[in-house]
């Protein structure tokens, strides 16, 4: 359940530039407790979020900016990044 | 121990050998990787490689990628510099420097570093060509592969 903390949503590279935004602040929604239950919730925004995000193979995940799997903890007050796999070096 | 910065700027190899290794007489050897950008993809031109990163992990998984390097090896110093930004073919990318006594752990560390890096470090790379189009570089199973045969990982969510 929500403390009245939002979340901080941040997405990189061509998921930012799929879904035409960076960062949102978001009041973690009812039955949201998961990576994956939030990436289920943000697929019903309409086809390009859905699109995007069942690519579940390509989109990876941090919060609190560390790496984190589908079922990882996302509570009130945590920082939550969307992003593909990494391509530096 | 480690120093890991991210920078716009290009960095200049000898500069940052010399901040690792000055007044130090214990050193016996310095493993050096530098990244450059090819002016080529698969087989197009090139005209610029675009580096996004995610700012405030980033330091973080450098340092904790370079920890383990010091866990692992025994290190007299490590030196971790990233680019981000706009860059052009020949222009250097990503350099790494990992000192010890002793020629074999830091050539190991050195390889550890860069492979760990392409897979752990919240970096993409976009490529723009000739023709006007840009890419997303797609991540490769070879680099998963090189990363992985240094064992021990949660390499499979990064």
């Amino acid at each position: 359940m929500s403390d009245g903390r939002p979340v901080r949503i941040r997405y990189f590279a061509w998921l930012r530039e799929r879904l035409g935004i960076g960062e949102e602040q978001i009041e973690l929604p009812a039955g949201v407790a998961t990576v994956n239950d939030l990436q289920l919730w943000l697929r019903q925004r309409g086809p390009a979020w859905d699109t995007v995000f069942a690519m579940s193979r390509t989109v990876r995940c941090a919060v609190n900016q560390q790496f984190a799997g589908p079922d990882v903890a996302v509570n009130p007050g945590d920082e939550v990044a969307f992003f593909p796999p990494v391509t530096g070096g | 121990m480690a120093d890991v910065r991210i920078a716009a700027a290009a960095f200049d190899v000898g500069s940052e050998f010399a901040a690792l290794t000055q007044s130090r007489t214990d050193i016996g050897g310095v493993g050096c990787f530098v990244g450059t950008v090819r002016g080529a993809a698969g087989g197009r031109a090139l005209v610029a490689l675009t580096l996004e990163h995610y700012p405030e992990m980033t330091e973080r998984a450098l340092a904790a990628i370079a920890a383990e390097a010091e866990r692992r090896w025994d290190l007299l110093g490590c030196r971790l510099v990233h680019r981000v930004g706009r860059m052009v073919p020949g222009d250097p990318i990503v350099l790494v420097l990992a000192a010890s006594a002793h020629r074999q752990s830091a050539l190991e560390a050195t390889a550890f570093l860069i492979d760990w890096l392409k897979t752990r470090a919240p970096f993409w790379k976009k490529e723009s060509f000739a023709d006007g189009t840009e890419t997303w570089v797609d991540a490769r199973e070879s680099d998963d592969e090189a990363a992985a045969q240094w064992g021990a990982d949660q390499a499979a969510i990064c």
